[in-house]
């Protein structure tokens, strides 16, 4: 008996030991946390990348940002507006639940509640129907090349946990109590990590899954994750050995990370695209000296603007040469990407001041500017690089650069588009450039909701006209020749000033791997520590 | 140097006796103290002769200058003594630009709050009663609301009812009333408790009997009285103004970084504390730092050499 | 006595409500917080309703007697970026951020007080001079270049002292503190001597301005002439008369504290009420920014009632006018 028991407490403390030599941990930071753990809270980048850990959609991305299968195993476009879609079985959720069609349905219906921030992607599904168990056919309102690639972010979640915990409809930010937010504080999914512990802004832990219905690189089984505001409190972090990993990390101190023992930059373009926007619609211009008159209506005054600014000089001198200067709205990783388009205008300051004499100022004009100064990577020095650039060929900007949140509140179209010239990025977030032409590239309508982030009121008939057609074309190369069509209308007409696509900037311990996603997503999944 | 003298003699005999300037000579660090003000602040007011560059005509910044190290070092050049910043403005220009910007919203900023203040402390501290009540208890709502609130809620105000061509000169005005809104309450709670002993000491109750107007009483013989808090308060707090100046800029709110202050410098340079470029926050930092110290000796000695009873 | 503090009381009461009257009328200049709750392709419409459904287009008198009421009744409303109670939030940052003022308020006055006092008995002394230079440190750099700079020395070159954070803590009932493990004994370290640097220069001079005024007062020349030790007056009659006008600093410094907090707390991810603060206002979280100025409304009308209590204790001749 005695024996018996000194052995089974052995065997535990065989099994603990072994536990103990296993264990993995893995400490990460970003410059904030997330708002809500709810899948379907808030449709922003970080906070869906971060869900990605916990939660899975139909279909996921690699660590390419190619498409690959997720909860579904395959799918089929059946008709114009039908896909039938296979799930994967025998996926389990963190509780123990098992992930079935109910789920899928029960998961869509939820991101249609009214606290859903995902409402615009359910929009795209028109009604879902439950074959078998492990089958489901998606109705959408018109046709959708890109159905299967706007399902990665689309999380599933279990039909019957929500009931339980009452969490059936998407927690809203009006939401009065503890109770209708258990979803905003509280994870079950299917991915790879379980949410253990959760401090907002100070400390979550997660440990691994070991039900995951997947064979992934990771050898990691605890990850801690501490949200640090400021960059260079989190990059001392880092090199002092507290943190595996952060991110982003400010681009001048990548010399200092590379130079300092047992940590590195980790570093690539990100799939962002930086550019300055113009009012073109005013008959006069808010903030100039020039009266009665909008200068930037005039396409020469827009060029002129164009080739006045250094993309180079931005880049390598406020970015130290890790941004890639851009010609268009969409980076290489976006789908419908063209290179041939993706030539910058020239730098050509004689050019630049021929144009403006030629549209009636040869002396410049004076202009006021808005800037972000907390939102992109080096916003205000990109801002005051541009001021310091258009100086030159005389115009004179009046820089005011505020943090997002007023910034936001003053350029948006709640507030009338209150600007005459901007600065402002963009990672479509579908992936694809139907996104960019909708939200950027097509004229500001409230009605039908296209140009909401076109602040200058960019216009031109054609492109509103491609943009609808681009939505519905299932032919894939009658549908790159239209989006070819529109980024060359917009680049003769100077309809945007493209700077770059920023960089992606991470700090990394040596001994750690990991895959840097171009969407800026840190995916637990491919994380490997060296032992 | 005997220049400087001479001028300081001059302007100062006119206001005091000979026993502040033989005081003043008595003490090498407030001599020291003096010059080095005398240079900052004759740097910052001549700032358009005496700066090498202009670093506010950005037609005349070329950013591909930018980060270069301060002339004495590999690949320094001469024209930049100090060096250049992210933008390739020259580092000793915009110091003494910048030191123009600090100095206005500091003097400004603490002129404002120790007016305030010390109405509001002598008012209160005399009357008393449910006149002090009123005022201590709007100095405690005033307590409440930290510098950078009141910045966004004056700069938000003020885009409100100024014109739009107004806007971009609005940054140090808001500034101004957004610190010394912060800082008056020191002043009159110092004050306050101070007048409240002072009051019932014999000089006050005889000025009271013979007659004297209550202002007279407060102006000519109770403030005098009650300056030395007063003094320490305020060269401590042009320190302050200059650093929370450049706080406010570090949260997101301040001058615009086209034309920087001192604070605004440093908070720009922080970025560059980690990759090597440490002349742009360095000189500027040490330029701070001698212009606090120097005023903040000043003011000890001004403080003392004025305190009747000291001498 | 008590009708005094009745008295204050009610006032403190009133000094509440316009605070919050304040904060609500200043909220709309802060920024707008919908952008930050909703991702970029939640549509125009949608922002409007979600706008809509929070109150915040009603005017913001409005807003503020929603508020109120709902206050009341314990209910400080969901915080916009946390998407958690208020109220719980405060609770899990209220700890963090006392437990620092109080250790910095401590090094301020026990380094500050002994410095003041001997450079007010001693000024023309070598370390006089030292300590009234020194002292100015604290206010010739901003405090968020002061914490880089010891993170960078203390955490980074020498790997003593961690970079961010509370480090480990104990729950203690709803307080959770971090003064009882080793890893929360040194993640204070730093941050509480970046608050307490700024402290000291002013502790220093007041306490040596004041003591130097009191050692010349004709009281204190009579307590000579009767030949009382030097020693028994200059630590019990002068210093006691000293205390007066430097306890109204250093309980007013003690609500300061809490508020240069917010920068000390940011700097070193110091998980605090000063950080959830600044948060708040860069994503315009309206019921915290409320709710956090109540309560350090709460914390200045707390501090000065107690101020003018010791005030009656202190000074005997202002017990004579009440």
């Amino acid at each position: 008996m005695k024996v018996k028991k000194f052995l089974a407490a052995s065997v535990c403390m065989l099994a603990l030991g072994l536990g103990v030599a296993n264990a993995e941990t893995f400490k990460w930071s970003f410059q904030g946390d997330v708002q809500s753990l709810d899948p379907h809270g808030l449709n922003e980048t970080f906070t869906l990348g971060f869900l990605g850990n916990v939660y899975e959609g139909l279909t996921a991305y690699d660590d390419d940002l190619q498409l690959q299968p997720g909860l579904a195993v395959s799918w089929e476009n059946t008709g114009p507006t039908t896909w039938i879609f296979k799930l994967r079985q025998g996926v389990k959720f963190h509780d123990g639940g098992d992930f079935n069609a109910d789920d899928v349905i029960f998961s869509w219906k939820r991101t249609l509640t009214s606290g859903s921030d995902m409402k615009g992607y359910g929009a795209r599904i028109s009604g879902i129907t439950k074959i078998d168990d492990h089958t489901v056919q998606l109705e959408t309102p018109a046709p959708n090349p890109i159905l299967p690639r706007e399902l990665v972010f689309y999380y599933m979640m279990d039909k019957e946990w929500s009931k339980k915990h009452n969490t059936i409809e998407a927690t809203s930010p009006k939401s009065a109590d503890a109770t209708a937010t258990y979803a905003a504080q509280n994870a079950n999914g299917t991915g790879p990590f379980i949410l253990t512990e959760r401090q907002p802004d100070v400390r979550s832990k997660f440990i691994r899954f070991d039900g995951y219905w997947k064979d992934i690189p990771t050898n990691v089984t605890e990850v801690y994750f501490m949200p640090i505001s400021q960059g260079a409190t989190r990059v001392a972090a880092l090199i002092s050995g507290e943190l595996d990993m952060v991110y982003p990390v400010p681009v001048q101190d990548w010399k200092r990370l590379n130079s300092a023992e047992g940590v590195k930059a980790l570093t690539g373009p990100e799939a962002r695209t930086i550019f300055l926007g113009m009012d073109q619609w005013r008959d006069e211009l808010l903030y100039s000296n020039i009266k009665g008159t909008n200068p930037l209506k005039d396409k020469r005054v827009r060029k002129a603007m164009a080739h006045a600014i250094n993309l180079n000089a931005i880049d390598e001198k406020i970015m130290r040469g890790a941004a890639v200067p851009a010609g268009l709205l969409v980076a290489p990783q976006i789908n419908g990407f063209d290179a041939s388009f993706n030539i910058p205008y020239a730098y050509d300051l004689d050019k630049s001041k021929a144009l403006l004499a030629e549209a009636g100022y040869p002396e410049g004009f004076e202009i006021g500017m808005d800037c972000p100064n907390n939102r992109y990577v080096n916003d205000e020095k990109i801002c005051q690089a541009v001021v310091g650039l258009l100086a030159r060929v005389g115009i004179n900007v009046d820089l005011n650069a505020q943090p997002k949140s007023k910034y936001f509140a003053k350029v948006s179209p709640q507030n009338g588009n209150d600007t005459s010239f901007y600065l402002l990025g963009w990672t479509p977030s579908s992936m694809d450039v139907h996104n960019v032409l909708f939200n950027l590239m097509s004229s500001f309508d409230t009605e039908k909701n296209t140009g909401q982030f076109n602040y200058g009121h960019y216009s031109n008939a054609r492109i509103d006209e491609i943009t609808g057609d681009v939505e519905k074309e299932t032919d894939q190369v009658k549908r790159q020749n239209m989006v070819a069509e529109a980024f060359s209308i917009l680049k003769d007409d100077v309809g945007y000033i493209p700077l770059h696509q920023q960089p992606l900037s991470w700090g990394v311990r040596d001994g750690i791997s990991l895959s840097q996603r171009a969407d800026n997503v840190l995916d637990l999944r491919y994380v490997i520590v060296d032992k | 140097m005997s220049d400087i003298s001479n001028q300081k003699d001059s302007f100062l005999t006119r206001f005091r006796d000979s026993d502040l300037w033989w005081n003043f000579k008595a003490s090498p660090s407030a001599i020291i103290a003096a010059i080095v003000t005398f240079i900052i602040v004759f740097g910052a007011i001549f700032a358009n002769f005496v700066a090498p560059h202009n670093p506010f005509d950005l037609a005349t910044v070329d950013l591909m200058d930018s980060l270069l190290p301060p002339a004495w070092e590999d690949g320094g050049r001469a024209s930049y003594l100090l060096g250049t910043d992210d933008q390739g403005r020259d580092v000793f220009s915009t110091i003494i630009y910048g030191s123009r910007i600090s100095l206005i919203v500091g003097f400004a900023s603490v002129g404002l709050a120790a007016i305030l203040g010390i109405a509001v402390g002598l008012i209160s501290g005399y009357a008393g009663g449910i006149v002090d009540t009123i005022l201590m208890r709007i100095a405690d709502v005033q307590l409440s609301f930290p510098a950078i609130l009141i910045a966004l809620l004056i700069d938000g105000v003020a885009r409100g009812i100024m014109p739009r061509d107004m806007h971009d000169e609005l940054a140090v005005y808001v500034l101004i009333i957004a610190i010394g809104l912060s800082f008056w309450v020191q002043y009159a709670r110092t004050v306050r408790s101070s007048v409240m002993v002072e009051r019932n000491k014999e000089y006050v109750q005889a000025g009271q009997v013979i007659g004297l107007p209550d202002w007279i009483i407060l102006v000519r013989h109770i403030l005098p009285n009650v300056m030395g808090p007063v003094l320490v308060i305020a060269t401590i707090q042009l320190a302050l103004a200059v650093i929370t100046e450049a706080t406010l800029s570090f949260l997101g709110v301040g001058v615009p970084p086209t034309s920087p202050s001192l604070g605004t410098l440093i908070r720009i340079g922080n970025d560059y504390l980690f990759s090597g470029e440490w002349w742009i926050t360095i000189f500027p930092g040490g330029a701070l730092v001698l212009l606090v110290l120097s005023v903040n000796i000043l003011g000890d000695w001004l403080r003392d050499a004025l305190n009747p009873k000291l001498r | 006595m008590l009708k005094f503090i009745l008295m204050r009381l009610l006032q403190s009461i009133i000094v509440m409500l316009v605070v919050g009257m304040i904060a609500f009328a200043l909220f709309r200049f802060v920024g707008d917080p919908i952008n930050n709750m909703v991702g970029q392709d939640t549509t125009m419409a949608e922002r409007e309703a979600l706008t809509e459904s929070l109150g915040l287009n009603d005017p913001f008198m409005v807003q503020y007697g929603r508020f109120i009421l709902n206050a009341v009744q314990g209910n400080f409303g969901m915080s916009y970026r946390l998407r958690q109670p208020v109220s719980k939030l405060i609770a899990e940052r209220f700890p963090a951020t006392l437990e620092l003022s109080l250790i910095s308020a401590f090094l301020a006055l026990a380094l500050g007080v002994p410095m003041g006092i001997y450079t007010a008995l001693k000024p023309k002394s070598f370390f006089s001079r030292g300590f009234m230079t020194l002292s100015l440190l604290g206010v010739s750099l901003p405090t968020f270049l002061i914490g880089i700079l010891l993170i960078l020395f203390f955490g980074v070159t020498l790997r003593w002292l961690p970079t961010f954070g509370r480090g480990e803590v104990i729950q203690l009932g709803w307080w959770s503190t971090g003064l009882l493990t080793a890893s929360g004994l040194k993640s204070v370290i730093l941050p509480a001597i970046t608050l307490a640097i700024f402290q000291i220069t002013l502790i220093v001079r007041l306490v040596r301005a004041e003591m130097q005024e009191v050692l010349r007062s004709d009281y204190i020349k009579f307590a000579h002439a009767r030949g009382l030790s030097p020693r028994l007056i200059n630590f019990s009659i002068a210093l006691r008369n000293t205390l007066v006008p430097v306890i109204t600093i250093i309980g007013l410094q003690i609500g300061s504290i809490i508020a240069f907090a917010i920068i000390t707390e940011s700097v070193f991810q110091w998980p605090g009420m000063g950080l959830l603060f600044i948060q708040a206002v860069s994503e315009v979280d309206i019921p915290v920014m409320a709710a956090y100025l109540l309560l350090i409304a709460l914390v200045f009308v707390v501090i000065n009632l107690i101020v003018d209590i010791l005030y009656f204790v202190v000074d005997p001749r202002l017990r004579v006018q009440s």
